[in-house]
């Protein structure tokens, strides 16, 4: 008899290959999955290098560690590795690893194509990296790279970064492609569109948005090309272009792209809430209607981001109130996550710590958002320290905490090892607090004046930008407990059992799979046409 | 096989949406057209009024802009007249060029405040046209314009600017 199952066992067994050929040649969506966590997981490290850098000039008014040329530079390379480096590369990875054990798929649909998306983000990072070493320096024009500050009065690296931003573009493009084909064509019998887990669900409408934006951008920046190289005068008034169209382009895909980052963090922190207050979550299909309504608003809100560039009064208050709208799918969420943990048995382990901190910091996040999206109110805060306050509460302690989350939720489900609970509540914790620390002030400031994106500020600004650097730096020393917790896991970790969580029961398929899941996974689809299998 | 169709949808709204990006160009145009946002004005616009139409004064200002290190020396022959509108006038702008080296230069214009911009007619002008000039030659083109009697109550004055370009390099593309 187990002479039997062995052989059985050898035939089907096509276990990973050796060394690093393994990772360059793997068509494996957990191969993947974890390659393009650890690549986020680096640029992580990488950018927020960066942020320590500018916090550190920062630290006192005056100028005193970097050249204001090297402060832009580290301000532009900090925005673009954390949106197009860490956060989109940690969802599609999170995306990989899961969305093929949620659904009962063996893989992903297009598994070459999978290898390929991954390989070539190192390559887009590598080009923009190299840029520092370059004459001229890195691009120093801030992460939305506005003309004609991007094109005439860029430096040369320019062009370095135009082809980078073309390579990461492909990456998702070719990433979203995969993600819809593999949801709707590879769900297991029985499960219906309306019964997909909520993670699956963003994701797909997540990559809609990617494919609806990303060549729009890819537009933009060859637009800026065309400009630079081709005598083009897409964004030069001089030949009767106008910078402002640059504008225009950018948000049309800039907007949506922030909800690209914000979309499958909602879909992660439903699992999380509901398995750790052991209750299905509240109202799920106004989960679904929510995230679409959210991603379609999301087409119609871009001039928010430009209300001071002189716009007609009926063009203002249009995009003050399609923008004002968004606060009601996204209401629906919060109360939804509320009504979920509502008479729960919660239990608090380190991803719904960080799961809870995501509801209440997000929605701080979006609350300063709908005191931006006041049109008359937004001639003041435009290009201060309250933006910047804004968007870090909705993608560190939003996005970022939600990766978090998500990475020590299901780890012991990858590794097979759980992660050190002490150490992990503890990381919560100091995140917690100097993530407050951090960007709480920000808003003070900025409603007091301070500019961003300038190296040097007036004295009264001294004493909160001293308390904003202090929580910076702990919150960037944290992460690295962070890193530690994981490889502990990876190294020295407990072995954890097929549920994992006591709540997980009947909150989706990768729980009936073993811990850690095996190489391949459901190669014989699951059933779920039978209501009794209820998973 | 649905798998192939859709990855085939896919890639056609990818290449859709990067055409559309293109597309917003134009687009951008027509709608800075239609609603006069920032201040676009279009070539020059031939156009008659009846007499019966309520006509008004009001200040119009001439600002001339050097863009970037343009060395020209660029002028109106005034800052600014008081106008009546439905009325034609005529306003001077010299451009001399400053420099040892023969240049082309490009004057692009505008009107703030940008509603009032597709009232303010030019029956005449350079606006959207290259200008050669030798080192040292100098030249004095009017701009011939009237102002629409519709034009709101609540605007009493208009500017019209005009920012001169360097586009020499660009020129020799061409």
């Amino acid at each position: 008899m187990s002479a039997v199952i062995e052989s059985h066992h050898d035939d089907h067994h096509h276990g990973p290959a050796k060394g690093f050929s393994r990772w360059l040649y793997t068509t494996n969506h957990k191969d993947i999955g974890s390659l393009y966590l650890w690549f986020s997981f680096i640029m992580l490290f990488v950018g927020g290098a960066m942020a320590m850098v500018i916090r550190a000039e920062l630290f006192e008014p005056g100028s005193q560690i970097v050249s204001p040329e090297f402060y832009n530079q580290m301000v532009t390379n900090h925005g673009l590795i954390m949106v197009f480096g860490v956060i989109m590369p940690a969802f599609v990875g999170l995306a990989n690893w899961m969305i093929p054990m949620q659904i009962g798929a063996p893989d992903m649909a297009l598994p070459r194509l999978n290898n390929l998306s991954f390989w070539i983000l190192p390559a887009a990072f590598g080009v923009l990296l190299s840029t520092f070493l370059m004459e001229g320096g890195a691009p120093n024009f801030g992460w939305t790279f506005y003309a004609p500050l991007s094109t005439e009065y860029a430096p040369p690296t320019v062009t370095f970064f135009i082809f980078a931003v073309h390579i990461m573009g492909a990456s998702s493009i070719m990433g979203s492609i995969n993600i819809i084909t593999t949801i709707l064509n590879m769900r297991a019998p029985g499960m219906t569109l309306m019964k997909m887990p909520l993670f699956v669900w963003s994701w797909l409408i997540t990559a809609y948005l990617l494919i609806a934006v990303m060549p729009v951008l890819a537009g933009a920046v060859t637009m800026m090309l065309m400009d630079i190289h081709f005598g083009t005068s897409f964004f030069s008034a001089a030949g009767g272009g106008d910078p402002v169209l640059f504008q225009h382009v950018f948000w049309f895909f800039g907007h949506p792209e922030v909800y690209i980052m914000i979309l499958p963090a909602f879909g992660i922190v439903s699992h999380i809430i509901e398995t750790f207050s052991r209750k299905p979550i509240f109202g799920y299909s106004s989960m679904v209607y929510a995230i679409a309504s959210i991603a379609l608003l999301s087409f119609v809100v871009w001039a928010h981001h430009m209300f001071t560039v002189g716009m007609p009064i009926a063009g203002e208050l249009f995009f003050m109130y399609s923008t004002m709208l968004i606060a009601i799918p996204t209401g629906v969420k919060v109360f939804n996550w509320l009504s979920t943990m509502f008479k729960g048995s919660l239990t608090f382990e380190t991803p719904m710590l960080f799961a809870i901190a995501f509801v209440a910091l997000f929605t701080i996040g979006g609350l300063s958002g709908l005191m931006l999206a006041i049109a008359p109110a937004d001639f003041q805060y435009h290009d201060t320290y309250f933006v910047v306050a804004h968007f870090h509460y909705v993608l560190v302690p939003g996005a970022l905490f939600s990766i978090v989350a998500a990475v020590y939720y299901w780890l012991p489900k990858w590794t097979g090892y759980m992660y050190d609970e002490v150490l992990g509540k503890t990381h919560f914790w100091l995140s917690f607090i100097s993530v407050n620390l951090t960007f709480f002030p920000m808003h003070f400031v900025g409603l007091a004046g301070m500019p961003r994106r300038i190296p040097d500020y007036a004295m009264q600004f001294a004493d909160y930008n001293m308390i904003v650097s202090v929580g910076a730096f702990l919150f960037g020393l944290s992460q690295l407990l962070f890193l530690f917790n994981v490889l502990k896991c990876v190294y020295y970790g407990k072995s954890a059992t097929a549920e994992v969580w006591e709540g997980a029961k009947g909150k989706g398929l990768e729980w009936t799979v073993d811990s850690p899941a095996p190489y391949h996974t459901f190669e014989t689809s699951p059933d779920l046409t039978n209501p009794q299998t209820n998973n | 096989m649905g798998q192939t169709k859709n990855v085939f949808r896919l890639l056609l709204l990818t290449f859709g949406m990067f055409g559309f990006g293109f597309g917003l160009v134009p687009l951008y145009d027509i709608f800075c057209d239609i609603t006069g946002l920032n201040g676009k004005v279009t070539g020059p616009t031939i156009s008659s009024y009846d007499e019966e139409i309520e006509t008004r004064t009001m200040k119009v200002t001439f600002v001339t802009l050097n863009n970037k290190n343009m060395p020209w020396s660029f002028k109106s022959d005034s800052p600014q007249m008081k106008i009546e509108t439905g009325k034609d006038y005529l306003m001077n702008f010299t451009f001399t060029n400053t420099t040892a080296e023969p240049m082309v230069a490009q004057a692009i214009p505008s009107v703030s405040p940008g509603r009032g911009a597709k009232y303010f007619h030019k029956t005449e002008c350079f606006c959207f046209e290259q200008q050669y000039l030798a080192a040292g030659e100098s030249i004095t083109i009017p701009v011939k314009f009237v102002i629409d009697p519709e034009i709101p109550k609540d605007i009493s004055s208009l500017a019209l600017g005009y920012t001169l370009f360097d586009v020499t390099e660009q020129f020799a593309y061409k």
